[in-house]
């Protein structure tokens, strides 16, 4: 009889040979597989000892960056925020004020930044909107916690300390140092 | 006669300790082995290589608190893992762990006892342990113990009978019960004469007896009365503490004590070849013997673990077909050639 959907199969279901019907044959070839895995090279990277080495791309935890001479790029666009898939990123703009040059590169700047890190789902899309260059996903992990306000990051954790810069050359990847060639594009200048 | 006894204490302790400490680390050999069949390393915490990973268990089990369900019968819960080890360890009383040690002009044999009935005993000692989890299982008062306990004794018993069978066969060959006197017969190389072990002469037998000691052990792939996927634990679902930990210390001392009755009865037991041929000194044979002994023990009980993780459990139907249709029919035909091939050899 033809099926509603003709998609049924008709299931072969022969009787077992005499060899399949007493099994040492196969348990033979099982046994003999697992011996083989028994002197394999091991997967397990014995985590404190050994680390795995990150590709050179992680994206982990964010970090707000400074400009050369100490004073953080954000304005507090906030394009970051749109940009995020899982809205996990929040702040406030302020001005800045006379004296303060030092702190911040332009009149705004970003008084309170936060991520959430327990809805940040790493997709580095706010490293792509940033226009003034100043959150990069970096290779550091987002360590644990036991309650979840400890994953709400703020700038103390976020911004860089100006005597330990974080390293974010990695994720410059050649279609970006490409991009920043091009000096008539309003991001370069 | 003090002496006497003094000795015999000593080795009663030596063996009692050797068991215990044969399943303390065949837990961790287990999981290694686990580990490496899967790629995986396996414990490596405790001690380098992870070697105090079975003490550290031993003392996890003892610090956990100990549940006696408030419907289970609480004498009976008690008893059924105390007759689990017990009836496990009293299997080793029989087996010849060694040859003989002369020291000082006396010869002392490195076995507890040899009795002329000692495969009878072991055969009795063992189906008695199947009362543990029958009682464990049934004091539980749960109904996955209670399952896990009837397919124990269903299992037990079905595979007792092909097992006894099986080793029909190999007591016709040698015409003796006592398990020194079949390590003797295997004895290799003696004046010339070739003399293989019993695995030459009986590979059905012990086919047939390697698998019942799978289901007498309640190993995978006869571990019904456990089956973690279905019943839970089975017959120690309920049980905490060091009890629990009775129950499956018992298990592997089971399987310790079967690979040595395996390799007592089908691979000549302390017996090594070419060991009257090579000139040394009869304690220097005895020593090595009891090595070569231990190094088949290992090899079964690693050969356990081995298809252990390799196999998947049979159903219940087919474990019991498999226990009345094929192997007890099979272990008869195997007596049956057996009989017929010693007339028409003359060894009667």
């Amino acid at each position: 009889m033809k099926s509603l959907t003709g998609r049924a199969k008709v299931l072969d279901n022969p009787k077992m040979s005499f060899l399949e019907r007493i099994y040492l044959p196969a348990i033979i070839g099982g046994i003999t597989i697992t011996l083989r895995h028994l002197f394999r090279r091991k997967a397990t990277i014995r985590y404190p000892e050994q680390k795995r080495t990150f590709s050179p791309v992680w994206r982990g935890m964010h970090v707000l960056k400074r400009d050369d001479n100490g004073a953080e790029r954000c304005t507090a666009c906030g394009l970051c925020a749109v940009a995020c898939p899982a809205e996990a990123i929040t702040m406030t703009a302020a001005e800045r004020k006379p004296g303060e040059e030092k702190l911040y590169r332009e009149e705004k700047y970003a008084a309170t930044y936060e991520i959430n890190m327990l809805r940040c789902i790493f997709c580095g899309l706010c490293e792509e909107a940033c226009p003034k260059e100043a959150i990069f996903l970096t290779d550091r992990l987002v360590s644990t916690d036991y309650a979840r306000d400890g994953f709400i990051y703020g700038k103390d954790k976020l911004v860089e300390p100006v005597d330990k810069r974080v390293d974010v050359s990695k994720r410059q990847t050649p279609n970006v140092l490409e991009f920043k060639k091009v000096k008539h594009y309003r991001h370069n200048r | 006669m003090t002496s006497f006894f003094i000795y015999k204490a000593i080795l009663v302790v030596a063996v009692f300790g050797l068991m215990l400490m044969a399943a303390m680390y065949s837990t961790y050999l287990e999981r290694k082995v686990a580990a490496f069949i899967q790629d995986r390393v396996g414990p490596n915490r405790a001690g380098p290589f992870g070697i105090l990973q079975p003490l550290a268990d031993g003392i996890k089990m003892f610090m956990k608190e100990e549940i006696i369900p408030e419907v289970a019968n609480k004498t009976l819960f008690i008893i059924g893992p105390c007759i689990a080890m017990l009836t496990a360890i009293m299997a080793g009383v029989v087996i010849p762990w060694g040859g003989e040690l002369v020291i000082g002009g006396v010869p002392y044999v490195l076995q507890i006892i040899d009795l002329d009935f000692g495969l009878l005993y072991i055969f009795g000692v063992v189906s008695l342990g199947v009362y543990g989890i029958m009682i464990g299982g049934w004091a539980s008062n749960n109904k996955f113990s209670l399952l896990g306990a009837i397919r124990a004794s269903a299992q037990m018993i079905s595979y007792e009978i092909a097992m006894g069978l099986s080793i029909i066969a190999l007591i016709m060959m040698t015409g003796t019960l006592s398990l020194r006197e079949i390590v003797a017969f295997q004895e290799g190389g003696t004046g010339g004469a070739w003399n293989f072990w019993n695995v030459v002469y009986q590979p059905l037998g012990f086919l047939l007896f390697i698998v019942c000691s799978f289901a007498e052990c309640n190993r995978t792939p006869f571990d019904l009365p456990e089956s973690e996927t279905e019943l839970v634990g089975g017959y120690h679902t309920e049980y905490s503490s060091m009890k629990l930990g009775f129950y499956l210390f018992a298990e592997y001392i089971n399987m310790f004590v079967s690979s040595a009755v395996i390799s007592t009865l089908y691979f000549g037991g302390t017996n090594f070849p070419f060991m009257n041929d090579l000139g040394l000194s009869q304690n220097a044979i005895t020593i090595l013997g009891t090595l070569t002994f231990f190094i088949k023990i290992g090899f079964f009980v690693f050969f356990y673990m081995w298809v252990r993780w390799t196999l998947p459990r049979f159903r219940y139907d087919q474990l019991m077909y498999l226990g009345w249709r094929v192997l007890i029919p099979l272990a008869i035909a195997n007596v049956a050639i057996t009989g017929l091939v010693m007339i028409l050899t003359d060894r009667i």
